[in-house]
């Protein structure tokens, strides 16, 4: 994964509350065992018909916006399935950046493991900066400064826990960090959980 | 100060706590299925890495499984090679198995419990969102990616943010008819979708200590509907009846230390949760959903509610687009709109409680001229003990379908779908758009109220039709 330093581009807004998953990226997609690639299905059922031709009016279909790496929604957003696809999807298709009031948090966390920022803010802001982008306004999101300016008038500060920060802007294989930085601590809590409930280490169950 | 079950969960795994208030947590079990992990072991041999503990891992096909020709191979040849990438994945790690012509085969969340590898005490994750289900034993369960799933196979642990704690206390008498499908979906439509996020959710009250297993369960699976990763409830003598002599839970004198710990874990007397909340049972009628989000349910004798009534832009703009693909209008009648499915199963509602209530409304009656109806048991072992107890042949004669255990039209991924447009009462538990299949229209329900729906025809009150109506 590569990490996330900072972008600048047009943001695309919906201003829908509770966009699932199952939108995102629909379930039988996940037939598919890649995780490149996965652009095209993007909102599918949103923006192609049951033969494949193109609907009218989706936001990401819709000129200038078909380049925007920020969208924008209403709260709720990636709630459902815990499909990282969604996340892929995204990302495949050139999304760098959610804001939104909130977000399902099993995506929230897909999102952070393959370099996509999710930006919770208020949503009277979200619903303005909705507002702005509709107007073509410019977005640059940087997360090594932390701020987020909408037409070069800083906005918001992007408030992330350090650690989850550090991930997205080393784009860092997180299972070689802990297996590198904690590996040791992993094993002497195992064997301390071993000890003190042993019922969870009868190797039975196979 | 006393602690929550969740503060004791988490305190008790907790390898190595960050200052931004995450911590590195140890995970017990991890449960597989075809569709999350075929990406999580491609991450894992690209590294040249092991699973750490096979062990700790139980496998089983269930979301792309035909529910009808078990003996065939899968028709849909995608299907089909995602079932054999998991028996390949963990035959080559060695992770235990349940194979798809294995009597104990079905959904993930189902056979956790069932075979006794779902444990109270435990941290437990599932490339699913309905993991949350588990958490009615008393356990920290939760949905990961499939990222997140390579990262538990291969170190055992996952770094998580602490969640905040939130109790519902369940009180009042239930009338009948009235099952934890219908106050998970009341308290949805109270918190709405997005409600209970960031929150780990604690189930209490003597409504719930006198639930079974089967309606806890229901209950914590909808937790993620209200936005919970994790739903819990307190383990009782009624959760280790349950595990008791199940085939992986402990056995003999280890089964009894590892009670003495369960029996710690319940919340303090004086534990102090960020929230609570409480909701009267005796106020909640059968619900049914009109919408597409889980939050868009009403009791089954109101009335389709209109976007003008929501004030907020982006809420008003959800529901008027909701009731555009529903096919619906504001002020129409739930018990007049005419469906033309029936799906009785998913992690939600496919256990031998379930089919019993569906089957009590089915027997002596016929489905519906026009309607479709599908009985699909959460696993092999509870379609074996429902065609013991004569439950498939009342469903039979009454003219539903008997299939074999899996997902099915839940997520639509094995052919079970609807089509365009066709409208469907559901025990599943979402009713996004196209989760049933394109264009799909789904109403989520209890199991008798869509055993009713199949014999009527439209929506119904199941009261009605068994005359318990009061
Ligand atoms: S039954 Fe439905 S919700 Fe449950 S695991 Fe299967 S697809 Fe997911």
């Amino acid at each position: 994964m590569t990490g996330f330093k900072s972008i600048e581009s047009l943001g695309a807004y919906m201003p829908e509350q509770n966009i699932d998953t199952d939108a995102i990226y629909p379930a039988r997609y996940l037939l598919l065992m890649d995780r490149d690639g996965l652009g095209p299905y993007l909102f599918r059922d949103r923006r192609f018909d049951k033969d494949g031709a193109p609907k009218e009016g989706f936001i990401l279909d819709t000129e200038p916006f078909s380049s925007a790496e920020v969208l924008i929604a209403g709260s709720g957003f990636g709630c459902g399935s815990s499909r990282e696809q969604a996340v892929w999807a995204l990302t495949g298709f050139g999304v760098r950046c959610v804001i939104a009031p909130s977000f399902g948090e099993i995506f929230a966390g897909n999102a952070l493991k393959n370099g996509l920022l999710t930006l919770a803010l208020p949503e009277e802001m979200v619903a303005r900066i909705g507002a702005a982008a509709q107007r073509g306004a410019r977005f640059r999101v940087d997360l090594e400064e932390r701020i987020l300016c909408v037409d070069n008038e800083i906005v918001a500060s992007i408030d992330l826990p350090e650690g989850q920060r550090m991930a997205l802007l080393n784009g860092w294989d997180e299972t070689d960090i802990l297996l590198r930085e904690e590996g040791e601590a992993i094993s002497g809590f195992e064997a301390q959980h071993r000890m003190a409930q042993p019922w969870l280490f009868s190797e039975q169950s196979k | 100060m006393g602690r929550t079950l969740y503060d004791k969960l988490w305190d008790s795994h907790v390898i190595r706590a960050y200052d931004d208030g995450s911590a590195l947590l140890y995970v017990d079990k991890h449960l597989l299925h075809e569709v999350s992990t075929p990406q999580s072991f491609i991450a894992i041999e690209k590294k040249n890495r092991r699973v750490r503990r096979p062990s700790a891992n139980l496998a089983v096909p269930d979301h792309v499984v035909s529910t009808v020709d078990r003996h065939l191979p899968i028709a849909d040849p995608l299907a089909r090679a995602q079932t054999q990438r998991l028996v390949e994945n963990v035959a080559r790690h060695d992770i235990p198995f349940i194979p798809l012509n294995d009597k104990r085969q079905g959904i993930v969340h189902v056979i956790g419990p069932e075979q006794g590898f779902t444990l109270p005490g435990i941290v437990l994750a599932c490339g699913d969102s309905h993991t949350s289900t588990h958490g009615a034993f008393g356990c920290l369960a939760f949905g990961i990616g499939a990222s997140e799933c390579g990262i538990v196979m291969a170190t055992q642990a996952i770094r998580q943010q602490r969640a905040r704690t939130m109790r519902v206390n369940f009180v009042g008498e239930r009338s009948p008819f009235v099952t934890a499908k219908d106050i998970a979906l009341a308290l949805i439509a109270r918190i709405g979708a997005n409600g209970a996020a960031g929150h780990a959710v604690e189930y209490a009250g003597p409504v719930i200590s006198a639930m079974s297993m089967a309606e806890r369960l229901t209950l914590c699976n909808m937790s993620i509907e209200a936005g919970a990763r994790v739903g819990l409830i307190a383990p009782d003598e009624t959760t280790f009846a349950y595990l008791r002599g199940r085939p992986m839970a402990p056995k003999g004198e280890m089964f009894e230390r590892a009670l003495a710990y369960w029996r710690t874990l319940p919340s303090d007397s004086d534990a102090v949760f960020d929230r609570e909340l409480t909701l009267d049972v005796s106020q909640v009628e059968p619900h049914v959903t009109w919408g597409t989000s889980p939050e868009d349910a009403a009791p089954i004798g109101s009335r389709v509610p209109s976007p003008d009534d929501e004030a907020e832009p982006t809420r008003r703009e959800r529901r008027r687009r909701a009731l555009a693909y529903m096919g619906l209008k504001p002020g129409e009648a739930l018990e007049n709109i005419a469906i033309d499915v029936v799906f009785i199963g998913s992690c939600t509602n496919s256990r031998i409680e379930d089919l019993r209530a569906a089957a009590a409304v089915a027997a002596g009656r016929r489905v519906a001229d026009r309607v479709k109806a599908l009985v699909v048991p959460g696993s092999g072992l509870v379609r074996e003990q429902a065609e013991r107890e004569g439950l498939a042949k009342i469903f039979l004669d009454a003219g539903f379908e008997w299939r074999e255990p899996g997902c099915s039209m839940c997520v639509g991924m094995n052919g079970d779908t609807l089509a365009q447009s066709q409208r469907s009462a559901s025990t599943s538990n979402r009713n996004f758009e196209g989760r049933q299949g394109v264009g799909g229209r789904t109403h989520l329900m209890s199991p008798a109220m869509a055993a009713a729906a199949a014999i009527t025809g439209h929506l119904t009150d199941v009261r009605k039709l068994t005359g318990a109506a009061s």
